[in-house]
């Protein structure tokens, strides 16, 4: 094990954009703002700056700690760093705040300069290709014509491989890591159930809930607990939980009885008192649309076909959201377009949640992979 | 990789550069059970292949990756399904066809993903392999550096074997190179060659 030093004291920048975006669903964005972080040095030739993508929670504090908040370290603090697998000795790391975000970039619950409104109800349904579009144009500003790798878990592995669709000249390696090529109908089923919570919560207001000075609550925490469930394996829940009860005894009754009732629960409350419901639900449908195959009626030899830059996959035994069969959905068709590919399959119990787990081979193929990148340019 | 651990790599691994005069320059190759990726690393050097590994080892795969070399971790004995049919012109199992346990299938599945199979395997008809046996015991050497009860070896055969092997099931071989060490053998290979390699194509 390399010792690696803290990442440190970090800070959030935001980037103001007036140039409209058009949604892959026509709706138009006239102007928005992104929050991001950056760690490390970006180099003379601007050649050696990462993009990490974050997924459905996920936002712009990757890594590293807040001055005034010493306590909030970065989703992906244990990945990211000096002497890490994303080396910031070596790499200029950007992450963000996805557009729709409720961490700092416009999304529902900002105001809308027409109305002096929050958004709510009529803030866009976004894509993966409206994020990357969004991503591309802070890449812009920041003077980043390449990416040496754009790197991503679970949502954010998908915006990983849309970008080398999107903008095949701009990304030198793709990292995807539990992801999927698309949502498969118990995935979407799994969002439906968690967006129902959330829309049918009498406080929702139909997505205008802030004039009414309400959060859909009850919604927002029975959607994550639906969620939390499909990120854990059935292997480390038994393992964490079993069947433990908190008072040792049954009480024949509905309160919480069972230890995993109350993780559950505890997770769902934490959830919903930070999360927006309306970022949520926009989330899971980024998720559910997610298909480079739909343009190229169903054939992802196709759709992968621009592609040029080389992928790293990397699965998990346990991930029975995002699968290591499905992992292989999106290495076939890099094979078949010949291009440069690596696939790992990591032996974890953490199911979907492994890819943030420090897990020493995982971390070891992600640490090899880079240093390689790291190769191709000059320090 | 530089000169020198291409020959150095060429002096241990005397299949190699067998293996290599083979192959045309630019070919595609799919190495199967590629180790560390030495193989793909060589002839990537030597004769600008393009290539993929498939393994199964968890710190073989780390190996392969910080050796530059593309690999996929499966299990070859579940079949090579991620693979187009014909989508190579070289399918190799190097050192491996002794440790496979669908032996057949395996074959099948390399001529159905590439033009030609390349194998390279330990001749247990080699005379000293012979003697170990006539004196009672199994052999233990370089090339079958396992005892009996710790070895992965569980189709091992002689050049014979293979031979009739691949006339049963219309498996067409092409050349055919013995060697022990690095010398080449002509001279009663199944006697006196430890090390074999075929190259073959489907049969009629």
């Amino acid at each position: 094990m390399i010792l690696s030093e803290p990442l440190g004291i970090v800070s959030a920048q935001c980037a103001q954009f007036d140039t409209p975006l058009i949604f892959r669903s026509g709706a138009v964005l006239p102007r928005y703002e992104l929050v991001y972080e950056t760690y490390g040095k970006l180099n003379a030739d601007k050649s050696n700056a990462i993009l990490v993508c974050h997924a459905l929670s996920g936002h712009h504090h990757v890594a590293g700690y807040y001055a005034d908040d010493t306590k909030n370290i970065g989703w992906w603090d244990n990945m990211v760093g000096s002497g890490k697998p994303i080396n910031t000795n070596k790499f200029f790391v950007l992450g963000l705040n996805n557009l729709g975000g409720c961490h700092g970039s416009t999304g529902p619950s900002s105001i809308d300069p027409q109305t002096g409104q929050p958004y709510g109800a009529n803030f866009p349904v976004i894509t993966v290709e409206d994020w990357v579009a969004s991503q591309a144009r802070l890449a812009d500003l920041l003077g980043i014509r390449q990416f040496a790798a754009v790197i991503g878990g679970s949502l954010g592995g998908m915006q990983a491989l849309q970008w080398s669709l999107t903008f095949p000249e701009r990304v030198r390696h793709v990292l995807a890591i539990a992801a999927a090529p698309h949502l498969t109908a118990q995935n979407i089923a799994f969002n439906d159930v968690a967006r129902s919570a959330i829309l049918s919560d009498p406080d929702f207001h139909g997505g205008n809930f802030y004039r009414h000075h309400v959060v859909p609550t009850r919604g927002l925490r029975l959607a994550r607990m639906l969620g939390h469930i499909t990120y854990l394996s059935d292997d480390v829940m038994a393992d964490k939980f079993g069947r433990e009860l908190r008072d040792g005894k049954f009480n024949y009754s509905y309160e919480i009885e069972f230890e995993i009732e109350s993780y559950l629960r505890y997770q769902g409350d934490k959830f919903a008192s930070y999360f927006d419901a309306n970022t949520y639900l926009l989330m899971t449908k980024a998720l559910d649309y997610f298909d480079p195959a739909h343009d190229f009626g169903g054939d992802l030899n196709q759709a992968f076909a621009r592609a040029q830059a080389d992928f790293l996959v990397i699965s998990f035994t346990t991930d029975w959201r995002f699968s290591p069969e499905r992992a292989r959905e999106i290495v076939r068709p890099l094979l078949h377009n010949r291009r440069n590919v690596s696939y790992a399959e990591i032996t974890s119990t953490h199911g979907h949640d492994s890819f943030l787990m420090e897990h020493p081979h995982y971390f070891d193929v992600v640490r090899a992979y880079l240093d390689n990148v790291a190769g191709e340019f000059a320090a | 990789m530089t000169q020198n651990d291409i020959t150095v790599l060429a002096a241990e691994r005397p299949d190699f550069a067998a293996i290599a005069a083979w192959i045309p320059r630019g070919a595609s190759v799919l190495d199967l059970g590629c180790g560390d990726g030495s193989l793909l690393r060589y002839l990537k050097k030597t004769r600008a292949v393009r290539g993929y590994g498939v393994e199964i080892s968890d710190l073989d795969i780390v190996s392969c990756i910080a050796n530059g070399v593309n690999v996929i971790q499966d299990d070859l004995e579940s079949g090579l399904e991620d693979f187009e049919d014909g989508s190579f012109d070289f399918v190799i199992l190097s050192q491996t066809l002794q440790a496979t346990r669908y032996t057949e299938a395996l074959i099948r599945e390399m001529l159905r993903v590439g033009r030609e199979g390349i194998v390279s395997f330990p001749n247990f008809g080699y005379w000293k392999n012979r003697l170990c046996v006539l004196r009672g015991n199994m052999p233990v050497s370089s090339e079958l550096p396992y005892q009996w009860y710790d070895t992965p070896n569980v189709h091992l055969c002689t050049l014979h074997d293979f031979e009739m092997f691949c006339d049963r099931y219309q498996v067409a071989i092409l050349d055919r190179r013995v060697m022990t060490g690095e010398r080449e053998v002509n001279l009663l290979p199944n006697l006196l060659g430890s090390t074999a390699v075929y190259r073959f194509q489907r049969g009629v």
